[in-house]
C-alpha cells in the first residue's frame, strides 16, 4: 500500500499552536503521562504476558522460554530476543509481512533497555556452558497504535518478564513440575519525549508523533543509571534539553517501577 | 484417554454444550470497527478498516469492493512458540474466512475499494477460525459496513463415536473428526465448511445440524454484544 500516515495542515497547526501556549490536545501538561493500565498474566499459553494500555495505545507482550545453544561469543550467557509486530489490526497504515524499519527500531530500543540494565541475570540461565542455555523470547504485539509505542511496549515487556514463571530443570536439564520466576535483577523503564518547536513534551500522542521535530527515548534502571537512549526524528536536541529529559526520566522511572512492583505484590504474582 | 464418560466430556461439558463465549464490540480505537471474542481459552481480536482505496491498483475490481481477510496468530498464542508471520495454515484460514464473510457483505456498494478484515489470535486453543469469523462479522457491523446478516461460526465433530458441539483441544487432537462451519442465519446457508477425519453420511448430517444450533446461540450473543455497544442510540 502506498498510503502514508498523514496529518492535515489544520491539525498540524492546531497542535503546534497549542504547544506554543503550553497546552496539549488532550488537556495534559507537558510532563504528564496518559493513564497506564497493566494486566499481567492474561495469556495462559505464554510463560509470561502483560497487556499494557497507555491511554488508548494497547501493547500485548508475551514471553516464551525455550532451550537452545548460546551464541559462540557468549557461551556463558542465556539468549534473549525481542520482536515487535506492527500488525495491520493496530492502525490503518500497518501492513503484514516482514518487519520494517519502524518495528525493528521499536524492538531494538525495547530490547536495549532490558539487555543493558541488565534486567535479566543472563549467566544464571545457562544450563550447560557453551552447549545449552535458556532462550527468552519477548514478543510485542501492537494491538492499537495511538502514540508512544516505545513506552507502552517497555511497560508490557518488563511487567511480563517480572511475572514469568518457568519450569525448574532437574540435573539432566529436563523440566520438572516446579516453577520458578525469571531471575530479574532490575526493572528498566523508558521515557519518550517529543520535541515540538521549542517545547518538549512527554508521552506523545498519535497526532503529536506526526508533527514532532525530534524524539528522544531514555531508559533508566533501578539505581538511577541510564541504560539506553535513542533519538529519532529529523531535528536536534541541545545538551540542556537532553539533560532535562534525563532528569525527568529518572523521576518518572521511579514512579513507574513502583507502580509495577505494587501491582505484582497486590496480585501476588 | 477417555474423552466422554457417561455423556460428560473431558472438560465437564454436555455433548451439545458450547464453551463460555464473551463478545465485546468496539475495543480498538484506531480501527473503523473492531471486536474481541473470548471463547473458552481462545482470545481473538478482529479489526476492520475501510472501505478505502486499494493498492496496488491492478487488484481493484470495477464491480465490487475486495474483501481482504488476514488471519494471524501471535507467536505466544500456543504452547510451542510459533514463528511470527503467515504460514500455510494461516494463509488458508484467511482465504476461507473471506469466503465465509463475502456472501453477507454488500461489496457491490463500494467498487474499486478494499475492506480489510484483520483477525489476530492472541491465545489459541481449538476453534480459532470460528472465533475469528464470529469476531470479524461483528467488527464489520461495528464499522458500519452494509451487510445482509451477521455470520456466526462454530464447529461440531465426532469424538469417541459421538457427535459433539464445539471441540476443545483434547477432543480436536484425539477425536475422530472436526467440522467447522459458518452460517448465515437469515437463510440458513453455510458459508464456511471444512472437515477432517472420518464420519458417515448420517453422522455428518447430525454434526451439521448440531453445529447450526451452536451458530444460532452464537448469533444471539453477537446481536446482544452489538446492542450493548449501541444502546441508547436512536437507531437502537
Amino acid at each position: 500500500m502506498t498510503e502514508v500516515d498523514l496529518i492535515s495542515h489544520i491539525e498540524r497547526d492546531y497542535i503546534l499552536n497549542l504547544a506554543k501556549k503550553g497546552e496539549r490536545e488532550d488537556g495534559r501538561g507537558f510532563d504528564e503521562y496518559r493513564k497506564l493500565l497493566l494486566q499481567p498474566g492474561i495469556i495462559k499459553k505464554a510463560e509470561g504476558s502483560c497487556l499494557a494500555n497507555l491511554g488508548e495505545t494497547k501493547v500485548l507482550a508475551g514471553i516464551k522460554v525455550d532451550k537452545g545453544t548460546p551464541f559462540p561469543d557468549t557461551p556463558d550467557q542465556a539468549v534473549m530476543t525481542t520482536n515487535a509486530e506492527l500488525i495491520p489490526l493496530a492502525s490503518p497504515f500497518f501492513e503484514s509481512g516482514p518487519p520494517k524499519e519502524d518495528s525493528i527500531e521499536l524492538a531494538r530500543v525495547v530490547d536495549r533497555g532490558i539487555r543493558e540494565a541488565p534486567a535479566l541475570d543472563m549467566p544464571s540461565l545457562v544450563i550447560k556452558e557453551g552447549e545449552l542455555v535458556r532462550v527468552v523470547f519477548i514478543d510485542l504485539h501492537i494491538l492499537d497504535s495511538d502514540g508512544n509505542l516505545f513506552d507502552a511496549s517497555n511497560r508490557a515487556a518488563v511487567t511480563a518478564l517480572r511475572t514469568t514463571k518457568i519450569p525448574v530443570l532437574d540435573e539432566e536439564g529436563n523440566p520438572t513440575e516446579d516453577l520458578m520466576p525469571l531471575p530479574m535483577l532490575k526493572t528498566p523503564v523508558s521515557c519518550t519525549f517529543a520535541k515540538i518547536g521549542e517545547n518538549i513534551l512527554v508521552d506523545p500522542s498519535q497526532n503529536e508523533e506526526k508533527v514532532l521535530d525530534a524524539r528522544l527515548t531514555v531508559t533508566t534502571e533501578d539505581n538511577g543509571y541510564i541504560c539506553a537512549m535513542q533519538k529519532g526524528g529529523d531535528s536536534q536536541f541541545t545538551v540542556d534539553e537532553i539533560m532535562d529529559c534525563v532528569k525527568k526520566s529518572i523521576k518518572i522511572g521511579k514512579e513507574i517501577r513502583k507502580t509495577i512492583s505494587d501491582l505484582i505484590k497486590k496480585e501476588g504474582l | 484417554m477417555e474423552l466422554i464418560k457417561d455423556g460428560i466430556r473431558i472438560d465437564g461439558r454436555k455433548k451439545d454444550e458450547l464453551r463460555d463465549i464473551k463478545i465485546e464490540v468496539g475495543v480498538l480505537k484506531r480501527a473503523d470497527g473492531s471486536a474481541y471474542v473470548e471463547w473458552g481459552m481462545n482470545k481473538v481480536y478482529a479489526a476492520v478498516y475501510g472501505p478505502r482505496e486499494l493498492f496496488p491498483r491492478f487488484l481493484r475490481r470495477s464491480d465490487k469492493a475486495v474483501l481482504q481477510c488476514k488471519y494471524n496468530m501471535a507467536s505466544f498464542s500456543v504452547d510451542e512458540r510459533k514463528r511470527p508471520g503467515p504460514d500455510r495454515r494461516s494463509v488458508e484460514i484467511s482465504k476461507v474466512t473471506g469466503g465465509a464473510l463475502e456472501p453477507v457483505v454488500l461489496t457491490e456498494n463500494f467498487p474499486e475499494s478494499v475492506i480489510n478484515v484483520n483477525i489476530e489470535v492472541v491465545q489459541a486453543e481449538a476453534g480459532t477460525r470460528c472465533a475469528g469469523i464470529t469476531a470479524a462479522s461483528v467488527a464489520l457491523a461495528d464499522a458500519g459496513i452494509p451487510m445482509k446478516d451477521l455470520v456466526p461460526a462454530c464447529a461440531a465433530g465426532k469424538v469417541s463415536g459421538e457427535i459433539i458441539l464445539d471441540l476443545c483441544k483434547e477432543e480436536d487432537n484425539f477425536g475422530e473428526s472436526d467440522l467447522p462451519i459458518a452460517m448465515i442465519p437469515r437463510t440458513g446457508g453455510i458459508s464456511l465448511l471444512q472437515m477432517d477425519g472420518l464420519m458417515t453420511g448420517e453422522e455428518l448430517e447430525e454434526a451439521l445440524n448440531l453445529a447450526k444450533k451452536g451458530c444460532e446461540i452464537i448469533y444471539e450473543k453477537q446481536k446482544e454484544a452489538l446492542r450493548k455497544r449501541y444502546k441508547g442510540d436512536d437507531h437502537d
